[in-house]
C-alpha cells in the first residue's frame, strides 16, 4: 500500500500513512466533488477508472516486465466483445455478470498467451511492432467477422449490452431514496469500478513484491542474467502478457456494459498509444504512476474542452486549435519530453525494484 | 442530489415569476463542432438555432406562460465516447429535448442516455436504421434512413441505369457497410446480379487490387458505400485501369470535395444519392436558404433544414400538449404532422420520418446536378 | 490472364513505393537498431511540402513546365525533410542512445504522432489533391494490361535509388564508416570514425529518401493528407524485415514481395478460401508476414540474424 502514498508526492514522503488515507478519502469522495461541477464529471471519473484499470494492466507488461506492447487495446476489445456476446440481445444470451466478468478476463488472458507464445523470442522494437500488428489484426477481424457467419456484427457494432446487475440490483438505474433524493446510476458505477480498481491495486502490489514481481524486474533489467540465475523467462513473459491482458479484458467488459454499445472503432491503435502514454507519463513500473497518469490523461479531453475553447476564443476571437488536436499535441509532446527529461515519469517508482532508479543509484550509465 | 435541483428550480421559478411570467425552456443541440466534419456540425446547430429564434420571435405561450427557448450547443467530436459524455451534460442541464447527433455512430450510444433520462431526441442526419429500432420511445429522425436510401439506390441502379450486373464496394465503416448492404438487397430485389463484393477501409488510398478484380467481373455499374476521400481516388484508379463503367455512391461521396479529389477522372458516368430533397426543391427551401444566409452569413451545408424541422417538431408538440415536460409532449411529438421546410414532417411508429425523400444526382458540367 | 498480369503490375508499383520507404527504415535500423516510427511521417511531410511548393509555383509562374515544377518541388521537399531528420536525431534520439531500450522507441512513437499533429495543424485534416505532373494516362504494353507513365517512373526510380545507395555503402569512404558504425559504434569511434556525424548523416539520407517516396506516392494516387505516411510506413518496415533488416537489396526485395502479396492476396483470397475470407483482410497480410518472418526466419530473406539484438 505504500505506493499509493506516492500519488501525493509532497505528503507521501513525509507521512505515508496520512497520504494513504488522503488518497482513499479522495477516491471515495471524488464523485461527490465532481458532482458539484455537474454530473458529466462523474461520468468522466467513471471512464477514468476504466483507464486506470487499463494502465495498471499495461504497466505490468511494460513497466514491470519491460515488454513494450503496442497492441494492448486488443485485450480491451476482447473483454468488451466477450461481454457483448454473452450479455446482450445479439445472440440473445444474458449471462450474469459474475459469469461474464471472469470469462472476459479469461478470454483476454488466453489472447495474451496466444500473443505471448510466438513473440517470446522477440525483444524491444520487434516486439513492439509485432504487438502493434496483433492489435490491428484483432480490430480488423472484429470489423469483418459479420461474414460469412455474423459473429461480431461487423462495423455496426453490438448494441444494447446489458447493464451490470449485482444480486438483482441494476447499476444503470438511479436509486430512489426518498421522493426527492435519488442516487444517480453514475455513482453506482463509480463505486463498483472503484472496487474493481482497488482489488486490482491490492493484487498488483502483492504481485510486485512476490517472487514473480522480482523475477520480472530481474528479467527487465537483464534478461541474460535473469536466465543465468535460474528464472524461467519464458514462463515469466507469458505470465506478464496474460496477467496484463486480464486487466485489459476486465476493463473492456466493464466498458462494454457501461457504454452499452461496442464497435471496432473504439479499439484503434490510437487508444493503445493513449494508454501507453498514460503509463509513460505517470511513471513506468509503479502503481501510483499508472493511476495518476491515467487520471490526468483521461480527463484531459474534457478539461481541454472546457479550457481550450473559451481561452482561445477570448484570445484570438475564434478557435485556432480544436481540443482534439490539442490533445494529440499534448500526448505526443508528453511522450517525447517525458522520455528526454524525466524518463521515470511524473511519479518515479520506488527505488526497490525500479529500473531507472536502481541503475542511477549504482551510477551505471546505461 | 435532486433536492438541490428542486431548490434551484424553486429559486429560478421565483426569479422568472418576477419577470412577467416568462419561462425559459432549454433545448439541446449536439453535433461535431470541431474536427473533420465541423462545418456540417455547425450547420446542424445553426438550423436548430434558427428554429428556436423563429419560435421566440413569434412569442409562444405554453401553460399560460410566455416561453423563451434557449439552445444549448454541445460538441461531440463525432466520437462515440465523447458523445455519451456531452449527452450526459445535456441531461444534467435538464434540457427538454435534443436535436442531434450528426453521425449514427455517436447517436446510437447517446440515445441510450437520453432514453434513460426520458429526454426526447430528434436526429436531423443520423441514417443508420438501428437508431430507431432499439425500442426507445423518444427517438426520432427527420431524414430518410439507410434502408430508404439504399432502396432508392438499388432501384436507380437496376432501373434508370439498367444494370444487370453490379459490383459493390464498401469501406467497412458503420455507414459504408450499412448503405452498401441495403443497396445490395435492393439491387437483388430489382432483379440485378451482384458479380463482385469487395472491401476497402476508410484510410486506404490504393484500390488497384480490388478494382482489377472487379474489372475482371465486368459489371455494368460499380457502387461504392463510403466517403469522398476514398471515392475520389477510386475514380482516378478506375480510369488508370481503363475502366469507364458507371460509378454510383451514396451521400458520403455526394460532395464538392469528391469532385475535387477525383480531378479529371470524374465524368458523366458518376452518380450519387442524397437523403432529402435538394434545397431548391424543398417546399420552403429557397426562403430558408436566404434567411439562413442573412442570419449566419454562410451557406446551408446539408442538414440544417432537417435540424430546423426537428426543432420545430419539438416546439409544435410542446404547444399542442400545452406543456414542456417530455412525458406530456412526447405523445404529441409522435403525432406530428406539419409542413416543414423539408416537406411534410410526420413520424412512423418507430420514429422514422414518413416517406423520407432521397434524390439522385449526376455529375454534369463540373458539379452535381439533381436528376 | 490479363487480370493476373494487371495484379502483377499493381503489386510491383505498390511494392516499389514500399521499397523506397523501406530503404530509409533499413538504413537507420541497420546503424542504430532503432525503428524510427516517424520515418513514415517524413514521407507525408515530403509530399505535403512538395504540394505546398507546387501551389506556390502555380501561383507565381503558371506556365512552368511540369518537369521543372516537379524538380523544384523536390528540391524544396528534400532539404526540408533532411533538416527534419537531422533535428529529430539531434534533439531526441541522440540523447537517448544510451538510455534503457524502451526510451528511444517510445520517443519515436511520440515524434511520429507529433509530426502528424503538426501537419494536421498546418495543412488541415482534409485530403488534398496532388497535381499529377507525370502523366497518368494509361498505356497498354500488352492488350488488357494498363500501365501509367508515373507507375513506370516509380519502379525505375526506386531501382536506381537502391543501386545508388548500395554503391554509396559499399564503394565509398562514407559507406565504410557507416558499415563500421553499424557493426559496433564504440569500436568505430576508436578507429577514428566520427560516429555522431555518421549517424546524423544516415538520418539525413533516410529523410531525403522519404521525401522522394512521398512525392512519388502522392503523384501516383493524386492525393496527400496528414495521415498518409503512417500505414505505408508500417508496411515498409515489414518489407524491410522481410528482406532482412539492414540489407538494402533486401529492403527492395521485401517491398516488392509484400506489394505482390497484397495485390494477389486481395485479388484471389476469396477464391482461395472458398468465400470465407475476402478483400477486407487486405491490410493484415503485412502484419501476418511480419509475425511469421520474425518467428520462423528472423534473418529475413537476405539478412543476418538480428531479431534479439536490440
Amino acid at each position: 500500500m505504500n505506493e499509493l502514498a506516492l500519488a501525493v508526492p509532497w505528503l507521501g514522503k513525509r507521512n505515508p500513512q496520512a497520504a494513504r488515507w488522503l488518497v482513499i478519502a479522495l477516491a471515495i469522495g471524488a464523485p461527490l466533488i465532481a458532482m458539484a461541477f455537474g454530473r458529466t464529471w462523474v461520468r468522466v471519473l467513471d471512464f477514468a477508472l476504466l483507464y486506470i484499470l487499463l494502465a495498471l494492466g499495461l504497466n505490468l507488461v511494460v513497466g514491470f516486465a519491460g515488454l513494450l506492447d503496442l497492441g494492448y487495446i486488443a485485450f480491451y476489445a476482447v473483454g468488451a466483445y466477450t461481454f457483448a456476446f454473452l450479455s446482450s440481445p445479439h445472440f440473445d444470451v444474458h449471462l450474469p455478470i459474475w459469469v461474464v466478468l471472469p470469462l472476459a478476463a479469461g478470454f483476454a488472458a488466453t489472447a495474451g498467451i496466444m500473443l505471448g507464445f510466438p513473440v517470446l523470442r522477440l525483444r524491444g522494437d520487434y516486439l513492439a511492432i509485432v504487438t502493434l500488428g496483433f492489435g490491428e489484426i484483432v480490430r480488423i477481424f472484429m470489423n469483418n467477422l459479420n461474414y460469412p457467419v455474423n459473429i461480431t456484427n461487423g462495423p455496426q457494432g453490438i448494441n444494447a449490452l446489458d447493464p451490470i446487475i449485482l444480486f438483482g440490483w441494476d447499476l444503470s438505474r438511479n436509486i430512489q431514496v426518498t421522493e426527492e433524493v435519488s442516487i444517480n446510476s453514475l455513482f453506482l458505477y463509480y463505486y463498483f469500478f472503484l472496487a474493481c480498481v482497488a482489488g486490482s491495486i491490492m493484487f498488483i502490489q502483492r504481485l510486485q513484491i512476490s517472487r514473480v514481481g522480482r523475477a520480472w524486474a530481474a528479467m527487465r533489467d537483464d534478461e541474460l542474467a535473469a536466465k543465468a540465475i535460474g528464472i524461467n523467462t519464458r514462463n515469466m513473459k507469458l505470465l506478464a502478457f496474460s496477467l496484463g491482458a486480464t486487466f485489459g479484458g476486465l476493463s473492456g467488459a466493464l466498458f462494454g456494459s457501461f457504454q452499452g454499445f461496442v464497435s471496432p472503432e473504439s479499439f484503434s491503435l490510437m487508444e493503445s498509444i493513449a494508454v501507453l502514454t498514460m503509463v509513460v507519463f505517470g511513471g513506468m513500473g509503479n502503481v501510483a504512476g499508472a493511476i495518476v497518469g491515467a487520471l490526468i490523461l483521461s480527463a484531459l479531453p474534457e478539461i481541454l474542452r472546457h479550457l481550450a475553447v473559451p481561452v482561445q476564443q477570448a484570445l484570438f476571437g475564434h478557435v485556432l486549435l480544436d481540443p482534439e488536436v490539442l490533445r494529440m499535441l499534448l500526448l505526443s509532446l508528453a511522450m517525447i519530453l517525458m522520455m528526454l527529461l524525466r524518463p521515470a515519469g511524473l511519479i518515479p517508482a520506488n527505488a526497490k525494484y525500479s529500473h531507472i532508479r536502481h541503475l542511477k543509484s549504482k551510477g551505471v550509465a546505461q | 442530489m435532486k433536492k438541490t435541483v428542486v431548490a434551484l428550480a424553486i429559486m429560478g421559478f421565483g426569479l422568472s415569476a418576477a419577470q412577467a411570467q416568462e419561462m425559459v425552456v432549454k433545448l439541446g443541440s449536439v453535433a461535431p463542432l470541431t474536427g473533420t466534419i465541423s462545418h456540417l456540425g455547425k450547420d446542424n446547430e445553426n438550423g436548430a438555432k434558427l428554429a428556436v429564434e423563429d419560435a421566440n420571435a413569434k412569442g409562444i405561450t405554453i401553460g399560460g406562460k410566455k416561453v423563451k427557448f434557449e439552445l444549448m450547443g454541445e460538441d461531440d467530436q463525432a466520437d462515440p465516447r465523447t458523445g455519451t459524455t456531452v449527452a450526459q451534460r445535456l441531461v444534467d442541464a435538464s434540457v427538454k429535448g435534443v436535436i442531434g447527433h450528426l453521425n449514427s455512430g455517436t447517436t446510437i450510444p447517446a440515445s441510450r442516455i437520453y432514453n434513460q433520462a426520458g429526454v426526447p431526441m430528434i436526429s436531423p442526419s443520423a441514417t443508420n436504421p438501428t437508431l430507431t429500432r432499439q425500442g426507445y420511445k423518444g427517438v426520432f429522425r427527420t431524414i430518410a434512413n439507410d434502408v430508404q436510401q439504399g432502396g432508392v439506390l438499388g432501384k436507380f441502379i437496376a432501373g434508370p441505369l439498367a444494370a444487370k450486373t453490379v459490383a459493390i464496394i464498401d469501406d467497412r465503416t458503420s455507414y459504408g457497410q450499412g448503405l452498401a448492404d441495403e443497396t445490395e438487397k435492393a439491387v437483388k430485389a430489382a432483379g440485378g446480379k451482384i458479380v463482385a463484393r469487395e472491401f476497402t477501409n476508410d484510410k486506404a488510398t490504393d484500390f488497384n487490387a480490388i478494382l482489377t478484380k472487379i474489372r475482371g467481373a465486368k459489371p455494368d455499374v460499380i457502387f461504392f458505400g463510403g466517403m469522398d476521400a476514398q471515392a475520389g481516388p477510386m475514380l482516378r484508379q478506375l480510369k488508370q485501369l481503363g475502366v469507364d463503367t458507371k460509378f454510383v455512391t451514396g451521400d458520403g461521396g455526394c460532395s464538392p470535395e469528391m469532385i475535387k479529389l477525383a480531378g479529371e477522372a470524374i465524368g458523366e458516368n458518376a452518380y450519387c444519392s442524397m437523403a432529402g430533397l435538394p434545397l431548391e426543391k424543398m417546399p420552403g427551401g429557397t426562403e430558408f436558404r436566404n434567411r439562413y444566409k442573412a442570419r449566419f452569413n454562410m451557406d446551408v451545408q446539408i442538414y440544417s433544414p432537417y435540424a430546423y424541422d426537428a426543432a420545430m417538431a419539438m416546439i409544435k408538440a410542446m404547444q399542442a400538449a400545452n406543456s414542456v415536460e417530455p412525458a406530456k409532449y412526447l405523445p404529441e411529438l409522435k403525432k406530428s404532422n406539419f409542413q416543414g421546410v423539408t416537406g411534410t414532417v410526420a413520424f412512423d411508429d418507430i420514429g422514422d420520418i414518413k416517406d423520407g425523400a432521397v434524390t439522385m444526382y449526376q455529375f454534369k458540367g463540373g458539379s452535381w446536378a439533381a436528376m | 490472364m490479363e487480370i493476373f498480369l494487371q495484379q502483377l503490375v499493381n503489386g510491383l508499383v505498390v511494392g516499389s513505393v514500399y521499397a523506397l520507404v523501406a530503404l530509409g527504415y533499413t538504413m537507420v535500423y541497420g546503424i542504430l537498431g532503432l525503428i524510427n516510427f516517424a520515418h513514415g511521417d517524413l514521407v507525408m511531410v515530403g509530399a505535403l511540402t512538395a504540394l505546398q511548393t507546387m501551389m506556390f509555383l502555380m501561383g507565381v509562374a503558371p506556365g512552368m513546365s511540369p518537369v521543372a515544377m516537379l524538380t523544384l518541388s523536390l528540391l524544396v521537399a528534400i532539404p526540408v525533410c533532411m533538416l527534419l531528420g537531422f533535428t529529430m536525431e539531434r534533439l531526441a534520439y541522440r540523447r537517448l542512445r544510451n538510455a534503457p531500450r524502451l526510451a528511444p522507441l517510445i520517443t519515436a512513437i511520440g515524434v511520429s504522432f507529433l509530426l502528424q499533429t503538426l501537419a494536421m495543424i498546418i495543412w488541415g485534416r482534409n485530403y488534398h489533391t496532388f497535381p499529377q505532373l507525370i502523366s497518368t494516362t494509361p498505356v497498354q504494353p500488352i492488350e488488357g494490361v494498363f500501365v501509367t507513365p508515373i507507375q513506370i517512373t516509380i519502379v525505375i526510380a526506386s531501382a536506381i535509388i537502391m543501386a545508388a545507395l548500395i554503391l554509396l555503402v559499399t564503394k565509398t569512404k562514407l559507406g565504410r564508416a557507416m558499415r563500421a558504425t553499424a557493426e559496433n559504434h564504440r569500436v568505430a569511434a576508436l578507429m577514428g570514425v566520427d560516429t555522431n556525424m555518421i549517424i546524423a548523416l544516415t538520418f539525413v539520407i533516410g529523410a531525403a529518401l522519404a521525401a522522394i517516396a512521398g512525392v512519388m506516392y502522392a503523384s501516383n494516387y493524386g492525393i496527400a493528407h496528414y495521415g498518409m505516411g503512417f500505414m505505408p510506413g508500417l508496411k515498409a518496415f515489414t518489407a524491410a524485415v522481410l528482406g532482412g533488416i539492414g540489407n538494402l537489396g533486401g529492403a527492395m526485395l521485401g517491398g516488392v514481395v509484400l506489394g505482390l502479396v497484397e495485390s494477389f492476396g486481395a485479388g484471389y483470397i476469396e477464391q482461395m478460401t472458398f468465400g470465407f475470407l475476402n478483400s477486407s483482410y487486405q491490410d493484415i497480410f503485412a502484419f501476418i508476414i511480419l509475425g511469421l518472418v520474425l518467428i520462423f526466419k528472423p534473418t529475413g530473406l537476405l539478412g543476418e540474424r538480428v531479431s534479439d539484438r536490440a
